[in-house]
Formats: C-alpha cells, structure tokens, sequence
C-alpha cells in the first residue's frame, strides 16, 4: 500500500467511528460497564506514544541513564498536575530538556 | 435562537479549548516534515485524517516501517474513543438527514463534541446540530492553520532542538486529569511499560495495539474491583 493509499484508509477508518457513533449506535447498545471502560481508552492509548518516545534512543533501546527526556517529561507531570494546564505542561517540558541540553 | 446564532454560539463555546489544539497542529506539522514528509503529504493528512492522535500515530508508525495493517489498527484503536460519544451524540442527533450526518461526522472531534454536549444539555431545539458545525469548522480551521505554520516551522528549526520530544509531551499533557485518578496512573503506567518493553520484541511494530489492549484490560479488571469495594 503507498502512503497515500495509508492516508485515505487511516481518513476512512477515522471518519467510520466518528459517523458510525451518530449513525448507527443508539445510547442502549452500550451498557455503563463498557463505558466505564471505553472511558479509559486515553489512559490506555497515550502511554504507548508517551513512553518509548521517551525512554527509548533513536534505535529503540531503552535509555535509562544520560536521558535529558526523563527528567523533562518528569518535571512536565508535575507542572501538569499542579497546574492542569496543557500549555503549560507542553512548554514546561521542553523549556527543561533544551536546558538540560543546552545548558547544563 | 436562529442558525447563524447557534453556529456563532458554537465558535465560541470551542474557542477556549482551541488553545491545546495550537502547538499540536504546531508539533504535528514539524514532526511530519522531519520525517521527511512534503507539505502535501502533511496537509493531506491533516485534510483526510483530520485527527491530531490518529495522525501523530500513523507517522509514528510509518516511519518505524510498521506494515499497513498494524498501522491501520493502530489508528482504529485510538478511535474507538469515538465510540464512547456515540452513545451520547446519537440521542441528539437521529433525527438529521443523512447528508448532515455525514457532515457532522467529518467535523465531530474531541473539542467540538465536549463543547456541544454541554450545550445540548441546555438547548433542545431542532436546529442545535449547528452548535456542533460551528465547533467543529472552527477546530477544522485552526487544525489546518497549525499545520500548515508547523510545516513552515519544520523547514527552518534546527533538528538539533529536538521539537520532535513535544510530541510525547503534548500527549502527557493531554492526560494531566488522569493522573490524579488511581485507576488511571495504574493503566498508563501498564500501557506504557509493556509499549516500551514490547517496542523491540513484539513483532510488527504492533506495541502500540498490545499496550493499548493491556491497559484496557487493566482498566476492566481494575474498575471491576474498585466497585466491589465500594459495595
């Protein structure tokens, strides 16, 4: 498949949940124990970016020690909870890994 | 209230939870073009896809060599949350036209449908599908805005800033709510350990469906028991 084939699947899977969801299902097909669950998709999902992204180097090894992202994405967590800001989150982070980086 | 007003009323209901949309469209398009991504491509998918999860996955992947199949997974997994506002949006909005439906569907993302299922609380009348059109084009613009920006940004900033790291942070930022909740610290930390652990060892690049599926297993397992205790 090209890429560009990629992109028209990925659109079409994207668009089908987001109509499927206004077209076909009806508030009883899902019970509040499957939307108690569906409710954590994000917790679920977003780790799996989150972590390698983070522990990981450029071949996929993980990277515990010299590893600015561990420090950065930390101290972005915790500006994040104290603050619920995401922007401040976002820029909390990056501010600390180009200072690891750069200065330190 | 006319259409034009409730459309109006739907720009700046979305308005406010537009500013995180910002540096993510920013980030998506300067990730995608140093991924070696043209413009068109870029644009292409942020038109066709038009969904900041779905799209950050699907570069992730793609440029890791994931085979079609996992990546086409991938991206279903992270929409199944969509299926989550079915449940809520379908009681608002079966009485529409097919057409409407279709459209409503291309524009409904997170920030429109949170904002327009508070206003549906509210308002009842026929025509308040125009809430969600509202919302929906306005994240539909500032998406495609942002992207074209991180598009230019990416041809100039420096590699060496490491941009592409806003990319796990803007995720992280996305779940700052969750950490607050035990249930929730409990599957990210799942999810994301089997991700990285499994990142060289599960085949097909699919650690993103295997850590996505054990998190929610977790979450079942973990609601299932949390009730009990509080019976």
């Amino acid at each position: 498949m090209s890429n560009v084939d990629l992109i028209i699947y990925c659109g079409l899977i994207t668009f089908f949940t987001r109509f499927s969801m206004i077209a076909l299902l009806k508030k009883e097909m899902f019970n509040d124990r499957i939307r108690e669950v569906l409710s954590y998709v994000p917790s679920a999902i977003f780790p799996a970016i989150i972590f390698p992204a983070i522990f990981l180097d450029n071949v996929g090894s993980i990277l515990i020690e010299d590893n600015p992202k561990i420090l950065a994405a930390f101290i972005a967590m915790i500006v994040g909870i104290l603050t619920r800001n995401i922007i401040a989150t976002i820029f909390s982070g990056l501010a600390s890994y180009w200072i690891l980086i750069f200065v330190v | 209230m006319s259409n034009f007003k409730i459309f109006i009323k739907g720009i700046t209901d979305v308005s406010p939870l537009m500013i995180p949309v910002v540096p993510f469209g920013l980030i998506f398009g300067v990730f995608s073009t140093d991924l070696g991504f043209s413009p068109i491509m870029t644009m292409g998918m942020s038109i066709i896809i038009f969904g900041g999860a779905s799209q950050i996955i699907f570069l992730q992947l793609i440029s890791g060599g994931a085979s079609s199949l996992v990546i086409l997974s991938s991206v279903g997994a992270v929409n199944s949350r969509h299926l989550l506002y079915g449940a809520v949006m379908s009681e608002h909005l079966s009485d529409l036209k097919l057409t409407w439906k279709i459209i409503i569907s291309y524009f409904l993302v997170d920030q429109a449908f949170a904002s327009s299922n508070n206003f549906f609380k509210k308002y009842n009348n026929n025509n308040k599908y125009f809430h969600l059109l509202g919302g929906g084009v306005t994240c539909w613009t500032i998406w495609q805005t942002t992207t074209f920006l991180g598009i230019i940004l990416g041809s100039f900033i420096p590699e060496k800033l490491g941009l592409s790291f806003a990319v796990p942070l803007t995720f992280l930022a996305l779940l700052i709510d969750d950490f607050r909740k035990i249930i929730n610290v409990i599957v990210i930390v799942t999810s994301g350990l089997i991700a990285t652990l499994g990142f060289q060892i599960i085949p097909y690049k699919a650690y993103v469906i295997v850590a996505a599926i054990s998190g929610l297993i977790m979450a079942f397992i973990l609601t299932k028991f949390f009730k009990k205790n509080y019976e």
